[in-house]
């Protein structure tokens, strides 16, 4: 097939052997690329309940078919997966940029690592040439800092590198993995995976040509995209970009704010989309082959955090932000960088100071348990200083670093109820006590706590249906998205650039079939989109998560909204959830405690994991 | 009598290039058929996320890669300034490469001798100005380059009476 290198590379850090496998086709048509392939392969090379953190946990780094292409947006990604060592169930991250596509001209479809280096190592993958290289001088660098020395010591400045920042190298559950300094795989903690195996970067150089199965007919549709790209579908990215989000969220009080005490925020002007294209965007990059361009990159150029430079997107901006109860974007900006320095995710982050300022303002930390840091809601100089105590894993931030969950664990005194998670993995900017259709999609993703397995937000935000109620209907809604966004995540092209699939699946299948040739039908590929999501939820099941875990932050189901407005009083019940849960595994074809049945498997194909839930209904 | 210059050479505007690498995967498509930046005789870089650029070949007038080949594989179109390379000449020694000052000649990965902008003649016009989503990159000559050197400088410069205007 086209599209796909057809081979996949195995590197043993334990003993430095590599050797290279032929990509099984069945699993390429079958699970696409990208997550849908690296979860498939994840269940074939590794043992149930393996700790994530041993060497015997694989991480899995895939390319999809139509990386190293000229297709806007669909050229440049890569996807991260392995067992997440917040969920404890499927972690994966996906990034953009150039990386994926190093990937695919130096000749692989995936990158299984498995094992542990001795000492530090980083991995040059030079086309047909692996090398398991020294990391003693990298180690305790950003990624950054790690991608320019190793450009200069390979002397190549086109190589691609990924790699973990020191939050990464302690394993810090919330670390993540880097590519071209800015661009992060950034959440369920697959940087701390990657630092448990000694593995401080991915050096890459591919010389191979990428070719496709139709190519006039491609160019074609490149050209068709390339369109579509300058219009209305792209504008909020190409314009004000995901910050825009701030004052949307702001007004229908649906903005998480000081660690989900409010749903709206007083400083939301102060650090709006408007406000920091206006005062701080220098320039709007683009990643490889992209037509539409989306990366704000912000400049401080006064003040205490004056030099700072770095990407920004709404999710880290909240995060960092609003809550924290911090209205100013120079902070804010800073804060980012400081997550991007140490490698840390900057959602978790965000929603970890949060947590912790939540803590001091009641007591259950304490100005000493604190280092001194003053850590009230508002306070930009805790948030800088509690970041790099995280990054470093010193006093305080040692335990922070962890994640809210095991951090509330240690802390004890109730914190437990302020750590908003779900599954183990903090939450994102959105109130899900007043978007019920988004707290449905939160629950059951298979990642924990996350806008991007779903986009359910979107029918509340957008007014589709009633944000406040919850009701059967909504179940059937986050499937088909979920549905949809797996297919996205593993052919992988940007979600930013959804909108311009104007016909969705027939639009994607058309793209797949020009690059690989495999004629697959739209059904065809909206039965891969929901297999996917079967076998992520296979491997959480295989890993012991299952409807308990499908769960909501404590704060979303016991405070109610307190803030005046549009989504006073809103929680949701457990009575809701369960409704909604009932109607999601319902809509799934699963049983009531939200395992696949043997039958909706055969359906999908999936007879050769069947075993998984034979032995759920043997127990 | 002065004459005006009339070559043409493709130049990248730094404040709007973002690079993307359209430009790479389009000349090597156009170019060789295939996906892949080391056969583009458009190559970006990028020095930090502020600073982009996509270099290629200037079209120079007494082209030092031309004065440098020992084999006299190089020489220059009279009429359009172009760089052309005798392959049956070129051993892919490297001279020209190390003589130019913008790395726009490049030895080749597979034919080993080495390659550059040909302003995409057979099709009329280069590929990479056509597909640039951010209208970067432009056909220009030495004077137009000037002039908009010019204009640029002087816009910045009343930036604010303009405004008040």
């Amino acid at each position: 097939m086209f599209g796909y290198a057809g081979r996949i590379l195995h590197i043993d850090l334990t003993t430095g052997k590599t050797h290279v496998e032929p990509l099984n086709e069945e699993y390429a048509k079958k699970y696409i690329g990208g997550i849908g392939l690296g979860i498939r392969l994840w269940l074939d090379h590794s043992k149930a309940g393996v700790d994530p953190f041993s060497p015997e946990n694989p991480l899995i780094l895939t390319t999809g078919p139509i990386s190293g292409t000229v297709w806007p947006t669909g050229g440049n990604g890569h996807a991260f997966v392995s067992k997440s060592p917040q969920s404890f169930g499927v972690g994966e991250s996906k990034s953009h940029g150039s990386f994926g596509t190093e990937l695919k001209r130096a000749g692989y479809d995936a990158v299984i690592f498995k094992g542990k280096a001795e000492k530090p190592v980083y991995v040059w993958i030079d086309d047909d040439s692996v090398q398991l290289l020294d990391a003693s001088h990298l180690w305790g660098k950003s990624p950054a800092e790690t991608e320019d020395i190793i450009k200069e010591e390979l002397g190549d400045y086109y190589i691609r590198v990924a790699a973990i920042g020191p939050a990464g190298e302690k394993l810090a559950r919330v670390a993540c993995i880097i590519n071209e300094k800015t661009r992060a795989a950034g959440r369920t903690g697959m940087g701390a995976v990657m630092g448990s195996k000694n593995l401080k970067a991915i050096a890459l150089r591919g010389t191979h040509d990428v070719t496709v199965a139709k190519p006039d007919e491609f160019m074609e549709y490149v050209k068709e995209f390339h369109e579509r790209m300058k219009g209305p579908a792209t504008q909020k990215y190409r314009t004000l970009g995901t910050p825009e989000n701030v004052l949307v969220h702001n007004s229908l009080h649906c903005m998480p704010t000081r660690n989900y005490n409010n749903a709206t925020f007083e400083g939301a002007e102060k650090v709006s989309g408007e406000a920091l294209n206006e005062r701080y965007v220098a320039k709007i990059i683009g990643c490889s082959s992209c037509a539409m361009r989306c990366e704000h990159v912000c400049v401080v150029d006064e003040g205490p955090y004056k030099g700072t430079m770095t990407r920004m997107e709404y999710e880290p901006l909240w995060a960092l932000g609003p809550y924290c109860g911090i209205d100013r974007l120079d902070a804010i900006i800073k804060g980012m960088d400081l997550s991007n320095y140490y490698g840390i995710d900057a959602i978790s982050a965000g929603a970890i100071v949060g947590f912790a300022m939540d803590c001091y303002e009641r007591g259950i930390l304490t100005q000493e348990d604190m280092d001194g840091i003053d850590a009230r809601f508002g306070n930009c100089e805790a948030l800088v200083k509690l970041i790099e105590k995280m990054g470093k894993r010193e006093g305080i931030g040692d335990i922070l670093a962890e994640g809210v969950k095991v951090a509330a664990e240690k802390i004890g005194k109730g914190a437990e109820k302020l750590a908003q998670h779900i599954k183990g993995v903090e939450i994102t900017g959105y109130d899900l006590r007043a978007l019920k259709t988004a707290a449905l999609g939160f629950a059951v993703s298979f990642r924990g706590a996350d806008h991007n397995r779903h986009g359910a937000y979107a029918f509340d935000v957008k007014g589709k249906v009633n944000r406040l109620k919850a009701e059967k209907g909504r179940g059937k809604m986050v499937k088909d998205m979920e549905d949809m966004y797996t297919l996205i995540d593993s052919l992988i092209v940007c979600k930013f650039s959804r909108g311009t699939y104007y016909k969705e699946l027939e639009d994607m299948t058309k793209l797949y079939n020009l690059v690989t040739g495999a004629n697959i039908t739209a059904e065809e590929m909206k039965r891969a989109g929901e297999r996917i999501n079967n076998v992520a939820r296979l491997f959480n099941i295989r890993e012991g998560l299952s409807r308990k875990d499908d769960n909501l932050p404590w704060k979303v189901m016991n405070e109610p909204v307190p803030d005046e407005g549009p989504s006073k009083g809103a929680y949701v019940t457990q009575e809701e959830l369960d409704l909604l849960l009932d109607d999601y595994y319902e809509a799934r074809g699963w049983t009531r405690e939200g395992v696949p049945t043997i039958a909706k498997l055969k359906e999908l194909g999936m007879d050769d994991l069947i075993q998984l839930v034979e032995k759920k209904a043997e127990e | 009598m002065v004459k005006i210059h009339e070559r043409k050479f493709v130049s990248a505007d730094p404040d709007k290039c973002v690079g993307c690498q359209v430009c790479e995967y389009i000349c090597s498509w156009e170019k060789e058929k295939a996906f892949n930046p080391l056969k583009s005789r458009i190559r970006v870089v990028r020095l930090n996320p502020l600073v982009n650029i996509s270099i290629t070949c200037r079209l120079c007038e007494n082209p030092p890669c031309v004065a440098a080949c020992p084999r006299d594989a190089l020489t220059q179109s009279e009429e359009t300034g172009l760089i052309n390379v005798d392959k049956d000449k070129c051993n892919g020694c490297g001279w020209c490469i190390e003589a130019c000052d913008y790395g726009a000649i490049m030895l080749h990965p597979e034919t080993k001798v080495v390659y550059v902008c040909d302003l995409c003649k057979d099709k009329g016009e280069p590929q990479c100005v056509k597909w640039c989503p951010e209208e970067a990159l432009d056909l220009v000559t030495a004077d137009v380059l000037a002039q908009k050197a010019r204009f640029t400088a002087t816009k910045k410069l009343f930036q604010e009476v303009m405004k008040t205007k």
